[in-house]
């Protein structure tokens, strides 16, 4: 592996990095908050490689330009929503059908794919993957972010849970190191 | 109106008992709660069964949530696999949930009643969405739905473990849960689809066509891609996890065991069976048999992993007092043998694997059901305070020992049904050795179940049992209800056996869902 | 029953016990009426089981199935074919004898639960009807389970300490056999020949000829199948038989004289003719391992038997002796040792349910068990023990005892085979059975003081003092007509031949 691809890979580092770290608290530690917190770091990690796979080298924020949507507009009016959604090649073929230019359509369904296919050879992906160009517009991917704000709210979910669970566990017990907890019921 | 119904089946089936959970809490008062989860469920049992009986006619159905066809939209496929699979869990769902009134006001504070049935609705809801789903990250989403509501359930048990087997549970849980998402993360990087069906596809072409390269054909993939791999690995293992395989097993016992018996009832039953299930969905859907069991070593790593876990989870049942406990660590035995029909891949071993989630689960929420019954009239779930019980409620001990029959797997239970059907795909498949241990494995659950019989029927009364009662009718009926099921389907088998065995083929001949 | 077809038949008898049970559990709380339908249901099936008899003897092979209820591809289905109908026609006879007997020995003792145990009943005759019937291995191992869980119950009647261990012995063995070897055995069955089906000449000859099983792995399967068979008691699984001694006495006579180990050799005899096929056993020599086995049973058992004072723990040891008789028989496979081994299945469920019948009308008239305490009970118990007498003799295989034909039979079949050290095995166990039997009734008449010859045929010339003090008269009755029976069996054993005849005769 020459440096150019381990440092071009930096972001998988570090996503590796903080699930290792979070994977480590969670089965290291044994204070019950402690191990939330890892719970939380490993999410996070997680969290990180989804939003790293949908950046686009140079793709902008996928909200249609002003300009454009105007055209778009008055192109054809109901269906602006779909264009800068269109997150899998297959969608962005289909968005492009019915946003840009009609005579485009087969060309873009062809690069659409062959993106997609691209993309299994090369695992880093984020360069290429989910580009939406549309009249010389690059997105990035927007889907992963979709997703990741589904997961987050999972996550925080999850640690509220957890949290109350501690309460309770905290109150019952006294305390909220298992190895003493563990003690205490083995005593009993 | 009907029309209307029948198009919307699939994804009635979750929005019903999703939409009566908030106004569970919403409504507050108890027996309001109660009426309406009551309400809520049968409809749901209904609907699944109206499912099933069109999947039986029509063969499967797509449908496109809000009208979005896939691949961008989120796809319900119901086929004969899931529709079976929502069936028996909305039943079980509802059945539980008549038989949980007694039981629910000795062990859960009158004022946390709207909750539970709140919790328990999520619960199936997270359940059913991960069997009807066709979509990937979907599976995940109702995963943690189900999976969240089930560790707030487990901490309503009475002692303070119960929030502390919960934390343990949740732990584990979530963990599976992320490697889950991780391995999504990387199939959607590599495929650029969410949908399971699309994702099969498109790796099955990658593997076995190659792909087009500015125009050049590349050479095809038998290997599949080291990203590829790296999500299988995560997948199964996060999905073993929540299966509660063998060596990923620990959150199971505690979890089981102080959770309050109703829960334990429907967790046990249902839970760890869509697991299984979405397993089974992700190997056979999405990888395909051939890459899981040809290029890798999935079947040997499953079998040996399964029958170890049989054999120690049976041995340390053996040894448990808590009869909770007990049964905790036959659940990990049997979902052995459903990972072992799984692990053979072929015809009649997915079959038996089908078949036993069904069968098991009957037989597993009848033999919990009668715990629940032993806890509310013993007060107790250990072996020592269950002494004798058997004169002073003769019905629910027969219902113990009925169950306990299909469990060990003797003829006209479904639990032979199962037995039967693993062993000839195990024979067909020439794992010899796997059939021999796979029957000397069964003779560990006649010890743990036999034991408990005995000290039923055959020791005097504890003082306990001395002053105990027959449990309540309304639980009396339902335990009866299940634990009959376990001998009707064991005698009359064309529904079970023979959807199982439909979905089976749908299964390997398909390809893909 | 002109007008009811044979098919028909095989229905009503299979229905017959279930609508027994159905009866007893209805008419539970009275006691009487209870009974009464026992009988009655009891006594319609064995004129029905006659009736069918006349048909299967005469050449039908009538045929009825479930259909894939139970699993695809594995059916439920039941042919009638001589050996089966031979089976199922002594267990359904000496069901009603049974019975009546139950009534006295029950009612007699006191004993607790009756309901549960005349449900039971009906239960395992069931079953036993169903093996004799199965039309294939997947139908007997079902209804073989069957039989199992449903006389565990009938072991454990008493309910107490006792009663669990011996409950345990009896369920564990049987159960752990079953499903370690016979399971085993049937599913490598089905994975060579792709059928279950009892077929006349045996259906893996053709696997073996195609080699898809070797001379070598026959023997094996063999072996699976006659310990899987665990109800034979071939040893080393023949400790549930005692252990299950523990049960009143009708549940011993009845279920471990006659249906419940008669099942266990039934299914290996019916395995070795219509599975494997005589001709495959002796040209592959797979049954010669079981046949060391089995002698090796014959003579230990016996040997077992002699120490034993419990009246009731000889007489298991000694079914446990004569059950390998029979299994000697399906191992030893040529024409007359197959018929030796039918007969004997019925030459000895008549014999030793008499001597079951008297244990037990002993223990409820005057609370013995012991064989050392009842020296000179003959004097009061003249008809018991006279029955004794006539059952030892059959038993031991002596004229006009009906066990001569069958061990005649059996030991030409040795001869036949060319192994003469079965010969003396048969001829050993024979001396022994005198040994350990014989002294029984004798010292009950004679000892311990001198006494006039007693006259079993008149009670009231008994001298000396002696109270003639039977047992109830329910209890009496049928064991005077099963002694009679095994008697009349030495008769009637050339009809016995014939029709067992087509069942070796139909592999050429």
């Amino acid at each position: 592996m020459s440096s150019d691809q381990f440092f071009g890979l930096y972001n998988y580092w570090i996503v590796v990095f903080l699930m290792m770290t979070g994977f480590y608290i969670v089965i290291a530690r044994k204070n019950m908050i402690k191990t939330v917190i890892g719970l939380n770091i490993f999410q996070v990690s997680v969290v990180l490689l989804y939003i790293t796979m949908g950046k686009v080298t140079g793709g902008t924020a996928p909200v249609i330009p002003p300009a454009l949507a105007g055209q778009h507009d008055a192109h054809d009016q109901h269906d602006t929503h779909a264009a800068p959604s269109g997150h899998t090649p297959a969608a962005n073929a289909t968005a492009a059908n019915e946003t840009v230019d009609h005579g485009h359509a087969d060309h873009v369904t062809e690069l659409a794919h062959e993106l997609a296919h691209e993309l299994t050879h090369d695992a880093t992906g984020d360069a290429i993957h989910g580009v939406t160009e549309t009249a010389g517009v690059i997105y990035t991917n927007p889907l992963p972010s979709v997703l990741m704000l589904t997961a987050i709210v999972v996550g925080i979910a999850t640690t509220a849970v957890a949290l109350s669970l501690i309460v309770r566990i905290s109150e019952d017990y006294g305390t909220i190191e298992e190895d003493e907890i563990l003690q205490m019921d083995r005593r009993q | 109106m009907i029309e209307y119904l029948d198009f919307h089946l699939p994804v009635l089936t979750i929005v019903v008992p999703l939409i009566a959970a908030p106004l569970c809490v919403l409504l507050g008062a108890r027996t309001m709660a109660k009426l309406l989860s009551w309400v809520v469920c049968w409809i749901t049992f209904g609907l699944s069964v109206w499912l099933v009986a069109k999947v039986s006619a029509v063969g499967k159905i797509s449908y496109y949530l809000g009208g979005w066809e896939p691949p961008y939209g989120i796809e319900y496929a119901i086929d004969p696999l899931n529709a079976f699979l929502m069936t028996f869990i909305s039943g079980m769902g509802a059945i539980v949930l008549m038989y949980s009134g007694p039981s629910l006001s000795d062990e859960v504070p009158q004022s946390k009643h709207y909750m539970f049935y709140a919790l328990y609705l999520l619960c199936m809801t997270g359940l059913l969405g991960m069997c009807a789903t066709g979509d990937l990250f979907n599976v995940f989403v109702f995963l943690e739905i189900s999976s969240l509501s089930t560790y707030a359930l487990i901490s309503l048990g009475k002692t303070r473990r119960a929030p502390l087997a919960a934390f343990q549970y949740l732990i584990m849980g979530t963990i599976g849960a992320t490697f889950l998402l991780i391995g999504i993360g990387l199939l959607y990087q590599m495929t650029g689809t969410l949908n399971m069906a699309d994702i099969g596809v498109q790796l099955e072409s990658y593997r076995t066509a190659g792909v087009v390269v500015d125009g050049v054909q590349g050479p095809p993939h038998w290997e599949g891609s080291r990203t590829m791999l790296v999500a299988f690995a995560f997948l199964t293992v996060g999905l073993c996890i929540k299966m509660a395989v063998f060596p990923l097993h620990t959150w199971l016992p505690n979890s089981y065991t102080y959770a309050p018996s109703v829960v334990t009832c429907f967790v046990a039953a249902t839970a760890t069976k869509v697991s299984v299930y979405a397993f089974i969905r992700i190997v056979f859907g999405i990888f395909t048999p051939t890459f899981a069991f040809e290029l890798l070593p999935l079947d040997t790593a499953l079998w040996s992993f399964s029958l170890v876990g049989i054999f120690v989870a049976s041995i340390a049942a053996i040894y448990q007092t808590n009869i909770k406990r007990r049964l905790a660590y036959s659940s990990i035995a049997q979902i052995g043998y459903m990972l072992l029909g799984i692990s053979m891949a072929n015809q009649h071993g997915l079959t038996a694997g089908i078949v036993h989630m069904f069968n098991h689960a009957l037989i597993k929420g009848g033999l919990f059901m009668a715990v629940g019954c032993f806890a509310l009239r013993l007060g107790s779930v250990h072996l020592d305070d269950w002494r004798g019980a058997g004169k002073t409620m003769p019905w629910t001990s027969l219902a113990w020992a009925t169950g306990g029959l299909g469990l060990i797997g003797v003829p006209v239970t479904c639990g032979f049904i199962s037995k039967w059907l693993l062993l000839t795909a195990a024979m067909e498949n020439e794992l010899y050795p796997v059939a021999a241990l796979m029957l000397v494995s069964s003779l560990l659950a006649v010890i743990y179940i036999w034991q408990v019989v005995e000290v039923l029927y055959f020791s005097p009364p504890s003082e306990k049992a001395k002053k105990a009662t027959e449990a309540p009718l309304i639980m009396l009926v339902t335990t009866w209800v299940v634990v009959g099921a376990t001998v009707v389907f064991g005698v009359w088998t064309t529904w079970s056996a023979g959807l199982a065995g439909d979905a089976a083929r749908v299964l390997l001949g398909g390809g893909t869902p | 029953m002109n007008n009811v077809t044979p098919e028909a038949m095989i229905q009503i008898c299979l229905a017959l016990p279930l609508v027994a049970l159905l009866l007893v559990v209805v008419a539970g709380r009275i006691p009487n009426l209870r009974e009464a339908c026992t009988i009655t249901v009891s006594s319609v099936l064995f004129y029905v089981t006659c009736c069918l008899a006349g048909h299967v003897f005469s050449g039908a092979r009538p045929h009825w199935s479930l259909g894939d209820v139970m699993m695809p591809g594995f059916e439920i289905a039941f042919t009638v074919e001589p050996l089966g109908m031979l089976f199922a026609l002594v267990a359904a006879g000496l069901w009603v004898l049974t019975t009546i007997y139950a009534i006295g020995y029950m009612r007699g003792h006191h004993e607790i639960n009756q309901t549960r145990f005349f449900a039971c009943f009906a239960i395992a005759i069931f079953a036993a009807l169903a093996a004799a019937f199965s039309a294939n291995l997947f139908t007997l191992f079902v209804m073989y389970e069957v039989m199992t869980l449903s006389t565990y119950p009938l072991v454990t009647h008493h309910g107490d300490e006792k009663a669990r261990n011996g409950g345990r012995v009896y369920l564990g063995i049987l159960l752990s056999t079953s499903v370690a070897f016979f399971m085993l055995a049937i599913a490598w069955t089905w994975s060579v020949t792709g059928t279950l089906d009892f077929t006349e000449g045996g259906v893996l000859a053709t696997a073996f000829s195609e080699g898809k099983i070797s001379q070598r792995q026959l023997a094996i399967l063999f072996c699976l199948f006659a310990f899987g068979i665990g109800k034979a008691a071939l040893m080393p699984f023949h400790r549930w038989l005692p252990a299950a001694m523990v049960a009143p006495t009708p549940v011993s006579a009845l279920l471990h004289a006659v249906a419940v180990v008669k099942v266990g050799v039934f299914s290996v005899l019916k395995i070795a003719v219509y599975i494997f096929g005589i001709d495959l056993i002796a040209d592959t020599h797979a049954g010669d391992w079981i046949c060391h086995v089995a002698a090796a049973s014959i003579l230990l058992a016996s040997l077992v038997a002699m120490t034993k004072d419990n009246l009731k723990a000889r007489l298991a040891y000694s079914t446990i002796s004569q059950l390998a008789y029979i299994t000697l028989g399906a191992a030893i496979a040529t024409e007359a040792s197959i018929i030796g081994g039918g007969m004997h299945i019925a030459m000895h469920a008549v014999g030793k349910i008499t001597l079951f019948f008297c244990a037990g009308a002993i223990y409820v008239g005057a609370h013995k068990s012991n064989i050392s305490d009842m020296r000179g009970l003959g004097r009061a118990m003249p008809f018991t023990f006279g029955a004794f007498l006539i059952a030892t003799i059959s038993i031991i295989g002596l004229p006009p005892g009906g066990g001569a034909w069958s061990k005649y039979f059996l030991a030409l079949g040795a001869v036949d085979s060319g192994k003469a050290f079965l010969m003396g095995a048969l001829m050993i166990s024979s001396l022994l059975n005198i040994a350990y039997l014989v002294p029984i009734p004798i010292r009950a008449f004679m000892a311990p003081v001198e006494t006039p010859e007693e006259d079993t045929q008149d009670k009231h010339s008994g001298a000396g003092g002696w109270k003639i003090k039977e047992g109830p008269l329910l209890c009496v009755v049928p064991l005077c007509i099963t002694a009679v029976g095994s008697v009349a069996l030495f008769f009637f054993a050339n009809h016995i031949y014939q029709w067992l005849l087509p069942i070796v005769q139909a592999g050429h």
